[in-house]
């Protein structure tokens, strides 16, 4: 507890926690309220754009934190990788921001002023510099997990590729997995709150958003396996096999390698516990063929093991876990919709899966992260190497608290106004 | 290429300290201006639409500053870690009482989000005052390249200096009052009726004291800090900025009767101070006070040349965008704020 690389870690951990929960559906409502606008459903998309506003604002106001976190929590990080990942934290900046907060205030206040068309295009914006914003963090995670287009001059890491950097294809492939996560979070929420209504016997109000939410929330829960996911994994075995062997729960190198379902990871003994294998799964799903030998973490020197093995198993196949789940519900709500009848316990699932998808997205970071560990940036710089040498342990756990009770209290204001707007429901168009 | 940077980033910073200064300093005086919920609504629909934006200046200038000059922010940042912090609240309470205060018809809920945009707003004039003075006198930067300063020490500001002594205090409450009377110009500009008037009257009241307080600033920094204004002197390229400052102190008296010229002039005036004190302190980023050689420079902190290069192509792509969104939003302004639209 005097340490304070494990205080910076809690701090960081739980700030950029608690702020994803924001962004995630921003950007995918974003897109749901482009669709609405574009299918025509007026008063869907105006109900949405209040919902937005608030979640927005809970977002900014979590998410500038997380760019002073860089310098105040991890400033040998920043001096280290600063020439590298600053250019696309200075560009998120410069391209997402201002376009996002330049088109929020004319798409939430401005629609009469607007008209329809110059309003249309506002959303579009919105979502736009939503979307920019993702990919320029996404790109600055991809180059802690797998860097590229840097080279290391006087212990600093300098740009010399561009390119290489920006269109890094791990960065291309965590983002369409990440985005058509924000989609799930989104089509739940929005699909969840239909169904609210419906139950409610408020069957007009619900009608866009069940409908939206479901198509659009069967579309991203498949792409989200497959391509999205499957790309991963591979990227994952070829250049992190180590965190996959953790992820898995392999500890010894195996040909035709079992996909463990569930189980229990004993890491002192070095075995699974209580697993159910679907045999030869994961070399398919890893290599592409069932003959491929899957490393296990044995084979790999114990000071580049991930430090925390069990977390990041468990949040693995919950994320995983529950992706299945979605596609099942949304496969079964598709199929009511297409008949055009809902039945009770299917609303209800829909209502009761709303907060889900935060937590398989959740689960997803933490395995992006945990994965990547004892690295800060892959293979150069380590979590223990990065973190402020000058800032003492007390001030941060002291701040963590703060950080605590102000979330508490962003969370339940958050709540309390996203509550009434739900109970009031959209209202006609005039 | 770090000196063009070194340009670029306090250019950002400057617009920064222009555009949310005057929502900062509107923040403060939204209790004196505006009495009733009317009122108050007034106040908020005029900086409304644009606060998120101006915020967001401060954001891309920090990404700025991180990508050109990695270890200033680096160093800068974790040595004023607590006071950092809470800038971090600071904006966090400003944001949410700013977008949740109208939503609940309630005197009291009101009353505290309307006391909490008051507070917050002052203080973060405050502190940019107070880390502008920072910067000024130097932080104790040693052979690590690191730092870390107290709050408070003895208030000299000299030796040990914490985040707040006599100077930087001083500092800090120049800052309240120049942004309060730019915020005030700034409403009366946006604004009609009752809340105009007193807007007007708080201009009338807090310029002179800026003036005033403006000669006592120079004077104390000449006093901490005497390089910058030999620096200046021997900079002519500078001294438009210097003459900026002085005519939009002047121009404020003289375009009483006008509302955009004076909020101009006002904007202005800030612009040039900031300007003429980044001309005055380049090349250096972080002034040590224990040795000079261990002074952050712009030539010493700054990227790879590269990295540089490219960021000003990005840089100069995206800054003409940035206008445009900017005109959009700020269109919306030509006509006067209604309670209606908050």
């Amino acid at each position: 507890m005097s340490d304070p690389l494990f205080w910076h870690r809690v701090q960081f951990g739980f700030t950029i926690t608690f702020h994803y929960l924001f962004p995630q559906l921003t950007m995918g409502l974003a897109l749901l309220i482009l669709i609405f606008k574009l299918r025509g459903h007026e008063e869907a998309a105006r109900f949405w754009l209040r919902v937005l506003g608030i979640n927005f604002a809970v977002g900014v106001v979590t998410g500038i934190p997380m760019e002073f976190q860089f310098g105040t929590n991890w400033a040998r990080f920043s001096t280290f990788a600063g020439g590298i990942i600053g250019q696309t934290l200075a560009m998120e900046g410069t391209f997402a921001f201002f376009l996002e907060s330049s088109f929020l205030a004319l798409a939430l206040f401005g629609e009469k002023k607007l008209g329809p068309r110059k309003h249309l295009a506002a959303v579009a914006a919105l979502f736009a510099g939503s979307w920019i914003s993702g990919y320029f963090i996404i790109v600055t995670n991809a180059f802690m997990q797998h860097p590229r287009g840097h080279a290391l001059v006087n212990g600093r890491l300098e740009l010399v590729d561009f390119t290489a950097f920006l269109f890094n294809s791990w960065a291309i492939w965590e983002y369409l997995h990440n985005m058509s996560a924000s989609v799930i979070t989104a089509a739940f929420v929005v699909a969840g709150i239909g169904a609210f209504w419906t139950l409610q016997g408020r069957v007009r109000d619900g009608a866009a958003s069940l409908r939206v939410g479901i198509i659009a929330g069967l579309i991203a829960c498949a792409l989200q396996l497959f391509p999205t996911g499957d790309r991963q994994g591979k990227l994952l075995a070829e250049h992190q096999p180590v965190a996959l062997a953790a992820m898995e729960g392999v500890f010894r190198a195996e040909k035709y390698a079992d996909l463990a379902i569930i189980g229990q990871p004993d890491v002192d003994k070095q075995r699974l516990e209580n697993p159910i294998y679907v045999p030869g799964m994961l070399s398919f799903l890893a290599y592409g063929s069932f003959g491929t030998t899957v490393r296990g973490l044995s084979d790999f020197p114990r000071d580049q093991w991930p430090d925390n093995i069990e977390l990041l198993y468990y949040a693995y196949h919950v994320m995983v876990g529950l992706g299945t789940l979605f596609i099942a519900l949304m496969l079964l709500a598709a199929w009511q919709l297409r008949r055009g009848v809902f039945s009770r316990p299917v609303l209800w699932m829909l209502m009761l899966a709303i907060p889900f998808p935060y937590i398989a997205n959740t689960a997803g970071w933490m395995v992006a992260e945990l994965g990547r560990q004892p690295w800060l940036v892959y293979g150069l710089m380590r979590t223990s190497e990065g973190s402020s040498l000058h800032v003492p342990a007390g001030d941060v756990a002291f701040t963590t608290l703060g950080f605590a009770g102000l979330y508490a209290l962003l969370s339940i204001v958050f709540l309390f106004l996203t509550g009434r707007e739900i109970a009031r429901g959209p209202e006609p168009v005039p | 290429v770090s000196g063009l940077w070194y340009g670029l980033v306090a250019a950002m910073l400057t617009v920064y300290v222009v555009l949310d200064g005057f929502d900062f300093g509107a923040g403060a005086l939204h209790l004196y201006v505006a009495r009733e919920d009317r009122e108050r609504r007034e106040v908020l629909a005029s900086i409304g639409p644009v606060w998120d934006g101006n915020e967001v200046w401060l954001i891309a200038s920090g990404g700025v500053l991180f990508f050109a000059f990695p270890h200033a922010y680096a160093a800068g940042f974790s040595g004023f870690y607590l006071p950092l912090m809470l800038v971090l609240w600071l904006l966090a309470a400003r944001g949410l009482s700013i977008s949740v205060r109208s939503h609940l018809d309630d005197p009291l809920w009101r009353a505290f989000w309307d006391a909490a945009l008051c507070g917050s707003s002052a203080l973060m004039a405050v502190v940019l005052g107070a880390a502008l003075g920072n910067v000024l006198r130097g932080v104790p930067l040693d052979a690590s390249g690191y730092f870390l300063t107290p709050w408070f020490t003895n208030f000299h500001a000299r030796g040990a200096a914490g985040v707040l002594d006599w100077y930087t205090l001083l500092l800090g409450l120049f800052a309240l009052v120049a942004l309060a009377a730019h915020g005030a110009l700034f409403l009366a500009w946006r604004n009609q009726g009752a809340v105009r008037e007193r807007s007007l009257k708080a201009a009338r009241v807090l310029w002179p004291v800026v003036g005033g307080g403006g000669l006592v600033a120079i004077v104390a920094t000449e006093l901490v800090r005497p390089e910058i204004y030999r620096a200046l002197a021997a900079r002519p390229w500078a001294w438009p900025l210097a003459l900026l400052a002085a005519l939009g102190l002047a121009g404020v008296f003289f375009f009483r009767a006008r509302d955009l010229p004076a909020f101009l002039s006002s904007s202005a005036f800030l612009a040039g101070t900031l300007g003429a004190t980044a001309a005055g302190l380049f090349p250096l980023l972080l002034p040590s006070t224990i040795d000079p050689k261990y002074s952050i420079t712009a030539a010493g902190a700054a990227a790879a040349d590269h990295g540089l290069r490219i960021g000003l192509a990005w840089w100069l792509l995206g800054m003409p965008l940035v206008a445009l969104y900017m005109s959009i939003t700020f269109r919306s302004l030509f006509t006067k704020a209604r309670a209606e639209d908050h």
